[in-house]
């Protein structure tokens, strides 16, 4: 909605403040309020392993039911069978949902991208809105990772 | 009517016990992440989420099961502790005095929250949900009683008063209850009682997170999930409030007394967050006889000491 001319006694000039208003609240309030859910393909387990250290009482980043995920981690490398369960589980997420590729096999398929049963990096199957690479990243990595996609000037890359 | 409107919707209701009970539920979380030797999260983090999941998030609804019931469910969850926390916040704070056998009235309003969770975990239709049902219903038949005897003491100590202003006046004008032994065991008991009302640790195998994924609140989303965050702080507000009332010598609000009131109530939230944070998870098994065997056990110890003027 384009920003209405402003003079005395125009309401839509007021509207479009309240609904900017509106607006800005709620984003602020999904930023300032991530569940996380984590997604393991085919991994060699390392980097599911970084990711469970974000669950540990050290960090406690992440929810148990993707009903009430906002962030969805995949790692590991999605071959055939994955990737049904991983479009199954993007269409059970409630959206707005961020999805976020972990580790080298989650963002471009790593030493796997040239077998048999490869079926794509994370990004062919299902809108990815930050890659944060490493063979594992570390929780630290993940987290700085995370802060960056919700601070960046439009965490929603993609139309929805 | 436009008095009670004001009562159930804005002070003690809704507003009010949910913004306290959302301060309260930071409190838990702040003291957690302090025993976990984490930063915690900030002041407003519980409004944050129940916004979010409010305004932000969309709302899913199961394709089996029945849809109404599970939305319904969660708005019955709000309107039962609202009602409750109305009727003991009343004689609390000393606005009116309320009625003669409140007591019962806010003892069977105080379940409708668990009641509705299973209702809902039930129509989601997900099996996992429903195993979290069939045990929070399990947990339910247990500690009831043993919040019924725990009542039950009281209200002899109280020589048979069966409302909450005169219990809290009793202790007014004598002394508190929990200065003798029945008092003492009771208050442990009703400490066990809320924290498995509550589903906080011990006590938390309907929803346990990392077993069964939420249990009762899985296929919860959106909106619905929003109503049931705003009931746990309302419940966790509330029932430190009731007990309080029952065994603590209430609030007297004037002068140093409303700091006393504060810290009577940050400091069973205190004991109950301690007692989360160090304690796993109990079976399903264990819960049932640790409250229909030792708690009933202690209740009734509790009950006769206080007969005979203990």
């Amino acid at each position: 909605m384009d920003e209405p001319a402003c003079y005395s006694g125009n309401s839509s000039c007021i509207f479009w403040i309240l609904k900017n208003r509106y607006v800005g609240f709620k984003s602020f309030c999904f930023k300032k309020s991530l569940w996380v859910f984590h997604f393991g393909g085919a991994s060699c387990n390392n980097c599911d392993i970084e990711i469970l250290d974000c669950l540990t009482p050290r960090y406690d980043l992440l929810v148990g039911s993707i009903r009430h995920a906002d962030v969805l981690l995949v790692n590991g490398s999605i071959n055939m069978r994955d990737r049904d369960r991983l479009i199954e589980i993007y269409n059970q997420a409630p959206k707005p949902i961020l999805v976020v590729a972990i580790g080298a096999c989650g963002c471009t398929g790593g030493i796997f991208a040239e077998g048999n049963t490869f079926a794509g990096p994370v990004d062919k199957i299902i809108p990815v809105d930050a890659y944060i690479p490493g063979c594992p990243p570390k929780p630290e990595a993940i987290i700085a990772g995370l802060v960056k996609l919700v601070n960046s000037s439009n965490p929603f890359k993609r139309d929805k | 009517m436009a008095v009670n409107l004001f009562y159930f919707l804005v002070f003690p209701g809704l507003l009010f016990s949910a913004v306290v009970g959302a301060l309260l539920s930071w409190f838990d979380r702040k003291i957690t992440a302090r025993v976990q030797f984490r930063k915690g999260p900030p002041l407003l983090q519980p409004f944050y989420d129940f916004f979010k999941l409010l305004l932000v998030k969309e709302t899913i609804l199961p394709k089996q099961g029945s849809p109404v019931v599970f939305l319904l469910a969660p708005v019955f969850a709000v309107f039962g502790a609202t009602t409750a926390a109305v009727l003991i916040l009343l004689p609390l704070l000393n606005i009116s005095s309320g009625f003669r056998g409140d007591l019962i009235v806010i003892f069977y309003l105080l379940t409708i929250p668990s009641f509705s969770y299973v209702i809902g975990s039930l129509a989601s239709g997900n099996p996992l949900a429903a195993v979290g049902g069939s045990r929070e219903m399990k947990l339910i038949l247990s500690y009831e009683s043993t919040f019924l005897l725990v009542i039950a003491g009281v209200i002899i100590k109280a020589s048979q008063y069966f409302d909450l202003n005169s219990i809290i006046t009793i202790q007014h004008n004598s002394r508190p209850f929990i200065e003798s032994v029945s008092g003492v065991i009771l208050f442990i008991v009703a400490i066990f009682c809320i924290q498995a009302k509550l589903g906080l640790v011990p006590f938390d195998m309907a929803e346990a997170e990392t077993e069964i994924t939420e249990g009762t609140f899985i296929e919860y989303s959106g909106a619905p999930y929003a109503l049931i965050k705003l009931t746990k702080y309302i419940m966790l507000f509330i029932l430190p409030a009731f007990l309080t009332a029952l065994l603590l010598n209430g609030f007297v609000l004037k002068g140093i007394g409303i700091l006393w009131a504060a810290l009577k109530i940050l400091g069973i939230v205190l004991l109950l967050t301690l007692i989360r944070n160090t304690n796993p998870r109990l079976k399903i098994k264990q819960a049932v006889s640790f409250f229909l065997v030792w708690m009933n056990l202690l209740a009734i110890l509790a009950i006769v000491l206080a007969y005979f003027g203990y």
